[in-house]
């Protein structure tokens, strides 16, 4: 078992307030994956506003958000056992994040020990 | 140990259950862990000598209060011919300054006490479940070999060596009774509710059809339970969430199986047969519960029972699901993911689960192919029927194996019809 950070993003952050339908979707779509023992880490959010997100620059430049330049934004990730990449794709197609346009990025993790 | 059935009473059985272990609970304060035996033996003596006494002299004003003395006295004999042992034969060492001056006390704090090391030194995960079952059973609940061999459907032998075994690893992992101290204590809630869990368990999902059995380890792990909840150190959250749970479970015992042991299912239980009683006792300690911040998978797993006692509403199976989902992210184990997908299909239909449970693949499990059985009865019968043969050939219980065999008839039968 290898194992793989899934790395969420979407790209309009009206949309990062979910309606319970679909904080529903997501807890169905996470558990799911917990009830195939392939949940190693259910991850975190991370805050895209401006007051939580910066970017940090050469020369002291800080800007905020991550979102002047690329229109697209993380929001969160979680880590998974997954027999290979194919694996890990399959549980990342499952998640509702498509359906508002989201991705999710599929990195195999290599541990710093 | 053995429970006298001499008394034509039937006080005595009854103050057996009730007041063997506090009474050996309270000696071991004096005699220590290691030497348990010598405690057991002194209370076993007592009520033969009660069932003897009893019989011929009639039950006295206050049964219990006879029990405390007389236990009381034939512990300071005990010390009388240790102190005799020492001085005569064995000049050489010294005898313990605290036996000397003994003085057993059978005060109600002190039982309560006693009773509560007691719990925390059995309960004890060195020990394997099956040791720690038998040890709680034997030492915490006073059951007889003869009892506890029945209820592991195993000879009395086995379940000995059990005991010997299961005592020498307690010995050995120096899980002496000490002063009750809160860390220690907190340290070790877990490790005790997790035990107390099993003997409840044990006795729900028990391999006996012996109803009387099933139900008297059940209602022992709620003693069990009660005696934590009475004790500010232990009574915690997840104490009481657990109480709420097995309260709940055990409301169903009566409509989980028929007269012949067989398992009904939860659809078709009569819910007339369940204990109301028992019920509001779960939803009690289940507010009682809520004291807190911290949500254990008790809390999880007594909010699940508790649904599961109220009448199918609009969203009852929602709510199901939804925890269902956090107890699987708190622990994952097979059957709490199989149990998930019964609540999904209750809500999104049987099609989108059957393609949660392939996921599953829990191609080894009984309990798997019977869901999956179930799922498939109205899409795809062929299916369904292969399923049920697998749960058949995997599942180590006869009244399981009968109950599949029938729903396989009544698949085939109303295959042949359409």
């Amino acid at each position: 078992m290898k194992e793989y950070a899934l790395i969420f993003r979407i790209n309009d952050i009206e949309d990062f307030k979910p309606s319970p339908e679909q904080i529903q979707e997501r807890m169905n779509w996470l558990a799911g994956i917990a009830a195939q023992n392939k949940l190693l880490d259910k991850g975190n959010t991370l805050l895209p506003g401006p007051a939580s997100a910066k970017t940090v620059k050469p020369n002291n430049i800080i800007t905020d958000g991550p979102y002047t330049e690329i229109k697209e934004f993380i929001v969160g990730y979680v880590i998974v056992k997954a027999e290979d990449i194919d694996d890990a794709i399959e549980m990342a197609k499952a998640n509702p994040i498509f359906k508002i346009g989201g991705n999710i990025e599929v990195r195999e993790v290599l541990k710093r020990d | 140990m053995s429970k006298s059935k001499r008394t034509p009473k039937e006080l005595l059985p009854h103050l057996f259950r009730q007041e063997y272990t506090k009474m050996t609970a309270v000696l071991c304060r004096h005699f220590g862990l290691d030497h348990i035996e010598i405690a057991e033996d002194i209370v076993s003596d007592t009520f033969l000598k009660a069932s003897e006494h009893w019989a011929i002299k009639g039950i006295p004003e206050n049964p219990t209060a006879w029990l405390y003395t007389v236990a009381k006295n034939k512990t300071k004999d005990y010390f009388k011919h240790i102190k005799l042992f020492e001085n005569k034969i064995k000049p050489s060492l010294k005898l313990n300054k605290k036996a000397a001056q003994i003085d057993i006390d059978f005060d109600e704090d002190i039982i309560k006490d006693s009773e509560l090391s007691m719990i925390f030194a059995v309960c004890n995960s060195q020990n394997p479940t099956e040791y720690q079952i038998c040890l709680i059973l034997q030492i915490l609940c006073g059951f007889s070999l003869a009892e506890i061999a029945n209820a592991f459907l195993t000879n009395r032998e086995r379940i000995k060596k059990r005991l010997l075994r299961g005592r020498a690893n307690l010995r050995n992992s120096n899980f002496l009774i000490k002063t009750l101290d809160q860390k220690e204590i907190q340290s070790r809630l877990d490790t005790v509710l997790k035990s107390i869990y099993l003997l409840f368990n044990e006795g729900y999902f028990s391999k006996t059809n012996n109803q009387l059995i099933r139900k008297e380890l059940c209602l022992e792990a709620i003693r069990l339970a009660l005696i934590l909840t009475k004790n500010e150190l232990t009574d915690m959250p997840q104490t009481n969430a657990l109480l709420a749970l097995m309260c709940f479970q055990s409301s169903r015992l009566e409509s989980r199986t028929n007269h012949k042991g067989e398992a009904i299912k939860y659809d078709e239980q009569d819910k007339k047969l369940w204990d109301k009683s028992l019920i509001e006792k779960g939803n009690y300690f289940l507010i009682k519960a809520c004291n807190g911040n911290k949500i254990s998978k008790y809390h999880l797993e007594a909010s699940i029972a508790y649904w599961h006692t109220t009448p199918t509403g609009e969203s009852k199976w929602e709510h199901i699901l939804h925890l269902y989902n956090q107890l699987i992210l708190i622990e994952y184990s097979p059957i709490t993911a199989l149990n998930r997908i019964f609540a999904f299909s209750k809500v999104y239909g049987y099609k989108k689960a059957i393609s949660e449970a392939e996921k599953l693949k829990l191609l080894e499990i009984n309990y798997y192919h019977e869901l999956l059985g179930y799922l498939y009865s109205e899409e795809d019968m062929d299916k369904a029927i292969q399923h049920y043969t697998l749960a058949i050939e995997l599942t180590k219980s006869k009244t399981e194996k009968q109950t599949l065999i029938k729903e396989i008839e009544q698949l085939r039968k109303k295959k042949n019809r359409s």
